[in-house]
């Protein structure tokens, strides 16, 4: 069931547009046409009993329980199925709707146990609910004929999935679980199986149970089941939750909203908001159901300190941890200079948070020293819309997927990675559109049920670029520019170069169609149906980025849009697909080292003394460093401290051997995280941080939405954490405080342009909002370059393909690429901390059964991963989902070690790292490497907390 | 040299047809004689199946039901060398079209019905096929539309929803993304019609399919043909090759420069799929279940596309209206049942087979003057009619004309023409819980009233023959069949009930009960 909060209006909002009015009951009503009778009822605060009807699905008619009888229509239609017209004149209750109500009712409950006093709905069951209303007092066909319920007939409980139940005994076979999967899921994993009374909901083939199915846990089905019979297993645990506060999730960058539904501080169930601006009502594994980790034993609450990384851990007060940890970075300043310390930002904390560190470090620390993990995953991203289009975020809204006819999809995996939004891509291509994939592996949106990509490309890893380029040569050859549009809202000289350039016989598919792998027709195809839609979108993820040419792929892919017109309005535009929750966030809040919040530069004089002037100092006019900068400082001596918010450089971040050297030659490591991550190996203090459970203040996704985090419960730590950064930048002597989190929102609002008309208190009472907010779109922008570029006119820059030096060679022949899973979500920090490992209990290496069986590999078998920077070993999976040349693994368990091997190849612009891309070699091994060894033997001693008698 | 013809028909071979075939050509090789047996379809008088026919100057002479056993007798006799219609022997019928059963019929759709072989198309022509096809191809859209409803033709698949309208409101539907669904999924208990036609007459749907086409703008026909008719399936996939061979299917139909294609779609063995919406669901490739309306087919169907779904008979009907102009078809018939009806006895009946009458027929002619009454010889007690979802109908009845408004008013449905005949034996407590059972059986289990009102339906028609609180369960039967009527999403679980309530209310003694060994009117009765 879904949060009772939410109401339910039986059937989805009509998005027609013209008006109709009509009679519920004699009382007039206005509503748009295609809305059905029960939701016009339903808005007039006259619901129609109902049970398969729920406003997240399309209108079924099976339950007719909503029947209702219409001024001159014969017989007593369903409500659900019946749009209304003009001047009809509904009756929603007489004597005769209430005895054929009550009969269906009477069926209903003939077939069902009448066990609601112990069942775990119980007081949230629609059913139970319905036959209140309806009046039934009997059973006058008794509860002794055919039934699902009695022991003779009943099917044990399907307890296979570890977050929900399936108890087909309470089932009442409204579908609803069925179209859930299909209309808002997508997954298509849900089926009715037999016929008649036989009907029975199954999950895949009959040989099948919920896990072992096509199911992905999304929980839609979960939600919109009316009785007990889907069933979240907490409920089933704990009961009904009593209170619940919206707030928004913390894994990746969709910012789903949800109900956060508990007793007391228990946490017993989170619920998709329909009303959420980024999910509309629909949830993904993660978000819905692995909360788990939040209030997990490993979890550090208490401040802690030692003297030496081999010491174990003191846990101490929060005074004597922030003293010791101000001393020791106060003592490297004394001795090695203002610039010897910095810090990083974490895209998982809040704006409000991220903001106070960034703060501490420019005004505290008194350096530029900050940096963030966009820096890893979408800094290309900033750069490269900057340059094109004056701003550095995605250009439209989610919902705008609906509106888009082609869509280009590149180096993402949506359907894992941001599963929410890959259902809103999937629904879109059931709808018409088309899709045309840029990956080297074939994802699972390539071909699925009822969806499959007009295109897949898939290219040699590190040749986005020529992609770009190959595609854009047939649009500017073959006559499909948008040439009005470049005219009037592009830079012309730019244009032209950029035209001449990509007309160059060097950037034809045909030339490059050896170097992408890819026959040159299909990229033929594909540029001519991008650019002829009438709505092009372009979507990416890291598989963009995470290259030696990550911005100027960025740009390439911002010049295709101007070049089609592509950019301004719904079902268009250039859009990441952010990773983290918070990575726009953390980006927009000034975490980088040359930018101020709102990415104005360090250098600028005016946005400088807007701060200065705020914050009461002088800010340094340079930028800082960056963490690649960091690193190599540390190692030569120069950079002696650092203060990590919410970040495990050491198992995310590539070359971990050069990482983890650089780590261990600082005097002063600060982490901040709610775990003892592989980073806080290489830590002096460790304070502990807030879950996203606890935290006040907002997070911005990829579609620049700032959604409320709103705090479930108390601080486990008894802090929030942006009070431990300001306790910290006082005792350094730079004097920091607000008096809630709001405040520092105001704070941002009063400093940053885009969020000049955000509060807590708008969001709070009008809902999520899309920056820029400010006085020229006081409620936000979903879409953006609307008539015009930020910077004024696009530009179109030279995109020159560079191929990556990282090239395979005799002794590594393959190239590695990675990505993430569904079930887990990146270092695993979280996830790994909840059942969701049961779907992924380990790193794997996918592998093109050629290249296996050439080295004598089979699925299941140990192999050594091995390139010129380390080595590591996994276990193999054969996979036809692999082009020959080029192996897949994911990262999400340390002990895989996937950054051992990845090398410190990096982005020309930006220094983000070329995870994407690592020649490798791949051999039986029947061993762990010696990385992997040295990694167990650490384990221990590096993370041990001392125990209070010592 | 001779030309005999023994079916070919379904029903013709279940009885031993293709023996009779066999032992006809043994002889002639034995003889030495020269002989052809070509295989038509079936006259429809299923009684005389194997129905042996001899042509003898333009004149076909009839004998059966024909044994193989019976087949040297009928040389002995002079069959293949006489004039059959001099040959002395019991299974001698005449000139075929003499017999009664057939000359008092007035075929119009099935006029072609058993007189060549199926997939002659050149004799298909001589015998007036394509005749409605190359009118419509010179006349406009419009045209046949408005032919269509001039011709007062209604659907003949039991519903009677008038064609022109159907036709009409697909035909003004944008774009050429549209769908002829022809509704072959024949399950009515006791009806044969459209397997018939196209066992016997397959380009007549064709062509009635072409000429929906060209009226609509829809480039594809589908034809939903059950499983349970593996000899229409076959006879009417080699009838669609060859009329595409022969030009007046595919991208240029009949030079027209229209494109129209058919193809033929197997169904799976679910009652509920001769339901239009189910129907087209199992033709996506879903699972045979009812979809809510609106929207209508017509207007959304298949692939949410507009598409036109007609019964076999509907389509059947419309190369003779085309040939023979809509003022001719609606001069049968009377009120607003025009044009004829095809009408198939069975059960209990001595003369089994097919009646293709003008509306206005009574019940009692086809019964009495056609079916010459029941089988066994004992008294008529009820007949169903419209199929098992259909009402049934007492002996004060029969006078009643098979009109559509007539029988509703009298609380009976035409349905898809099926006329099944119980004499006296017959328990209608038991005929009532069939109903029941029949729908539980075949319910797609979409809604709650049919999915689980059916199988309650039972139980309690199970309580009362078995005496158990007889007042007060009959009571929650008319309940539950309000409730069916009204709550029903399709005509399955809506129609239920009339045969339950036309059962209970002309029978009501049936179920008079405690001790219904003692009330029941007769010996079937005892089985209580």
């Amino acid at each position: 069931m879904n949060s009772i909060r939410q109401a339910d209006f039986g059937t989805p909002a009509s998005k027609k547009a013209a008006e109709i009015t009509l009679t519920v009951d004699g009382f007039d009503i206005t509503v748009v046409a295609g809305t059905s009778v029960m939701r016009a009822a339903a808005l007039l605060d006259r619901p129609i009993p109902k049970l398969c009807a729920t406003d997240t699905l399309e209108p079924f008619g099976s339950c007719r329980m909503c029947l209702v009888e219409i001024e001159g229509v014969k017989g007593t239609p369903a409500s659900c199925t019946t749009p209304v017209t003009e001047g009809m004149k509904i009756v929603t209750q007489s004597p005769r709707l209430e005895k054929l109500r009550r009969g269906v009712m009477e069926l209903y409950i003939s077939d069902h146990p009448l066990d609601c006093l112990t069942c775990a709905a119980n007081g949230d069951c629609e059913l139970q609910d319905m036959a209140g209303v309806v009046g039934l007092r009997d059973v006058r066909y008794g509860m002794d004929g055919a039934n699902h319920f009695d022991e003779a007939s009943r099917v044990p409980v399907d307890n296979s999935n570890p977050y929900f139940q399936f108890d087909s005994t309470k089932c009442i076979a409204c579908s609803r679980c069925i179209r859930a999967c299909e209309e808002v899921q997508g997954t298509f994993a849900l089926t009715m199986q037999g016929r008649g009374f036989a009907s029975m909901i199954s999950a895949g083939t009959s040989l099948d149970d919920f896990f072992s199915s096509e199911c992905v846990s999304c929980g839609a089905c979960v939600a919109v089941c009316p009785t007990a019979t889907l069933e979240e297993t907490a409920i089933v645990v704990h009961g009904v939750p009593t209170r619940s506060v919206e707030t928004t999730c913390a894994y990746c960058g969709v910012g789903c909203s949800f109900e956060a539904e508990l007793k007391g501080d228990t946490l017993v169930r989170m619920t998709p908001s329909k009303s959420g601006g980024a999910n509309e009502g629909h949830s993904c594994v993660k978000g819905r159901f692995a909360f788990g980790y939040a209030s997990h034993k490993d979890r550090i609450t208490a401040p802690m300190i030692r003297q030496n990384t081999t010491d174990p851990w003191q846990p101490v007060s929060w005074d004597e941890a922030i003293g010791f940890a101000a001393k020791r970075l106060k003592a490297i300043q004394a001795e090695h200079g203002i610039a010897a310390i910095g810090g990083v930002t974490s895209s998982r904390c809040t704006n409000e948070e991220v903001y106070a560190v960034q703060k501490m470090i420019r005004a505290a620390f008194g350096n530029n020293n900050v940096d963030t993990c966009a820096r890893v995953c979408h800094s290309p991203t900033g750069y490269g819309l900057k340059q094109t289009f004056g701003t550095s975020a995605g250009t439209q809204d989610f919902k705008s997927v609906e509106q888009t006819d082609v869509m280009v999809l590149i180096g993402a995996n949506p359907t894992d990675g941001h599963p929410v939004f890959a259902s809103r891509m999937k629904k879109a291509m059931r709808a018409g559109a088309r899709l045309i994939v840029v990956d080297p592996r074939r994802i699972d949106l390539v071909r699925s049920p009822h969806i499959e990509a007009t295109h897949h490309i898939p290219l040699m890893p590190g040749t986005n670029v020529a992609v770009m380029n190959a595609l854009a040569h047939v649009i500017v050859t073959e006559g499909l520019v948008d040439e009005d549009f470049v005219a009037t809202r592009c830079e012309g000289a730019d244009f032209g170069r950029w035209r001449q350039f990509v007309a160059g016989s060097e950037n034809s598919p045909e030339a490059l169609a050896e170097v992408i792998g890819v026959e040159a027709e299909t990229l033929r195809a594909a540029a001519r149906l991008f650019a002829r839609a009438k709505n092009g979108s372009i979507y990416y993820g890291l598989g963009v980025t995470e290259h030696s040419q990550g911005s100027t792929m960025v740009m390439a892919m911002a010049n295709l849009a101007m070049a089609t017109g592509n950019i301004g309005r719904p079902g268009v535009g250039i859009n990441p697909l952010r990773g983290q929750n918070n990575v726009q966030g953390a980006c927009d809040m000034g975490s980088f080292p040359h930018e101020l919040p709102g990415y104005r530069h360090v250098s600028d004089a005016v946005a400088r003394a807007l701060f200065e002037k705020d914050w009461g100092l002088k800010l340094d006019p340079e930028p800082g460093l960056r963490i690649p900068n960091m690193f190599a400082a540390a190692i030569d001596g120069s950079f002696r401290g650092i203060f990590i918010q919410g970040e495990d450089l050491a198992q995310s971040d590539p070359n971990t051997q050069h990482v983890t050297e650089a780590l261990a030659a600082m005097d002063c490591v600060i982490v901040q995280d709610l775990f003892l991550n592989e980073t806080a190996r290489f830590a002096h203090v460790f304070l502990p941080g807030t879950a996203f459970l606890e935290k006040d203040g907002t997070f911005t996704n990829a579609e620049r939405r700032l959604n409320r985090v709103r705090p479930v419960m108390k601080e486990a730590t008894g802090l929030s954490e942006w009070e431990i950064v300001c306790r910290l930048a006082s005792a350094m002597g730079y004097e920091m405080s607000w008096p809630d989190a709001a405040a520092i929102m105001d704070e941002i609002a009063r400093l940053t342009p885009s969020f000049s008309r955000v509060s807590h208190g708008r969001l709070d009472t009008e809902g999520s909002m899309q920056w820029p907010v400010n006085d020229a779109a006081p409620d936000g922008t979903p879409t953006m370059h609307v008539g015009g570029f930020v910077r004024g006119k696009g530009r179109f820059m030279l995109t020159r393909y560079v191929p990556t030096t990282e090239r395979t060679t005799r002794r590594y022949p393959l190239i590695l690429t990675t990505g993430r899973i569904l079930s887990q979500y990146n270092v695993g920090a979280q996830t790994r901390r909840t059942d969701n490992v049961r779907w992924h209990e380990e790193d794997v290496l996918e592998i093109h059964p050629h290249d296996a069986e050439l080295r004598g590999i089979a699925s299941g078998q140990r192999l050594s991963l091995a390139s010129r920077k380390g080595a590591t070993t996994l276990t193999a999976l054969i996979s036809e989902r692999m082009p020959q040349g080029v192996v897949y693994t994911t990262f999400h368990h340390p002990v895989s070690g996937a950054n051992v091997v990845t090398t410190e190849n990096s982005d020309w612009a930006t220094n983000c790292p070329e995870y994407k891309v690592t020649a490798v070699e791949v051999r039986p091994a029947n061993e762990p490497s010696s990385w992997q060894i040295e990694h167990e033997q650490r384990h221990p001693g590096t993370l041990a907390i001392a125990d209070p008698a010592q | 040299m001779s030309v005999i013809f023994v079916p070919n028909d379904s029903a013709a071979v279940s009885v031993g047809a293709d023996d009779v075939a066999a032992a006809i050509v043994a002889r002639a090789q034995e003889q030495n004689i020269d002989i052809e047996v070509r295989r038509n379809g079936s006259r429809g008088m299923f009684w005389l199946e194997p129905l042996v026919e001899i042509e003898h100057k333009g004149t076909r002479y009839a004998f059966g039901p024909v044994l193989p056993s019976e087949v040297p007798a009928l040389f002995a006799a002079g069959l293949a060398h006489k004039s059959p219609g001099a040959i002395d022997h019991p299974k001698a019928l005449g000139p075929t079209e003499q017999i009664d059963y057939l000359k008092n019929q007035e075929r119009l759709t099935f006029a072609r019905c058993g007189l060549a072989e199926p997939l002659d198309l050149q004799a298909y022509e001589q015998l007036g096929g394509l005749a409605g096809l190359k009118l419509a191809l010179k006349a406009t859209p419009k045209d046949i539309v408005e032919t269509i409803a001039a011709s007062g033709l209604r659907g003949r698949g039991g519903a009677g929803f008038p064609a022109g309208i159907k036709w009409k409101t697909v035909a003004d539907q944008p774009g050429s993304e549209k769908y002829i669904c022809c509704n072959a999924d024949e399950g009515d208990s006791g009806t044969f019609a459209d397997r018939l036609l196209m066992e016997a007459d397959p380009y007549c749907l064709i062509e009635g399919m072409i000429i929906a086409g060209l009226a609509t703008g829809a480039e594809r026909g589908l034809i939903y043909l059950r499983s349970e008719y593996p000899a229409a399936i076959a006879v009417m996939g080699k009838a669609i090759e060859k009329m595409s061979a022969a030009g007046w299917l595919g991208d240029d139909v009949g030079s027209c420069g229209r494109r129209f294609e058919i193809e033929v779609r197997r169904g799976a063995g679910a009652y509920i799929c001769g339901e239009e919406s189910s129907m087209l669901e199992s033709l996506e490739g879903k699972r045979g279940e009812v979809r809510a309306k609106p929207p209508i087919p017509a207007i959304s169907g298949l692939f949410g596309r507009p598409t036109l779904v007609n019964n076999v008979l509907t389509l059947a009907a419309v190369p003779w209206i085309m040939a023979h102009g809509a003022k001719a078809y609606a001069e049968y018939g009377q009120g607003r049942s025009k044009g004829t009806q095809a009408f198939q006895l069975g059960g209990n009946i001595a003369r089994g087979g097919l009646v293709e009458k003008a509306f206005g027929v009574t019940i009692r002619d086809l019964i009495e003057g056609f079916g010459g009454g029941t089988a066994s010889g004992k008294p008529f007690a009820t007949a169903q009619l419209g199929g098992p979802l259909g009402a049934y109908v007492n002996d004060e009845m029969l006078d009643l004309p098979m009109d559509y408004e007539a029988l509703a008013k009298a609380g009976a449905m035409l349905g898809h023409g099926g006329i099944i005949v119980f004499d006296d034996q017959v328990d209608m407590a038991q005929m009532a819980r069939f109903a029941f059972d029949f729908c539980a059986i075949e319910s797609c289990g979409k809604c709650t009233p049919c999915r689980i009102g059916a199988v309650r339906g039972r139980e309690t028609l199970d309580k009362i023959i078995a005496g158990d609180n007889v007042k007060e369960n009959l009571l929650l039967v008319e309940d539950l069949c309000e409730l069916m009527t009204d709550g029903s999403l399709c005509a399955m679980g809506g129609l239920t009930p009339m045969p339950v309530r036309s059962a209970i209310k002309l029978f009501p003694d049936h179920f008079a009960s405690p001790g219904a060994d003692q009330t029941a009117p007769n010996a079937a009765s005892a089985k209580l």
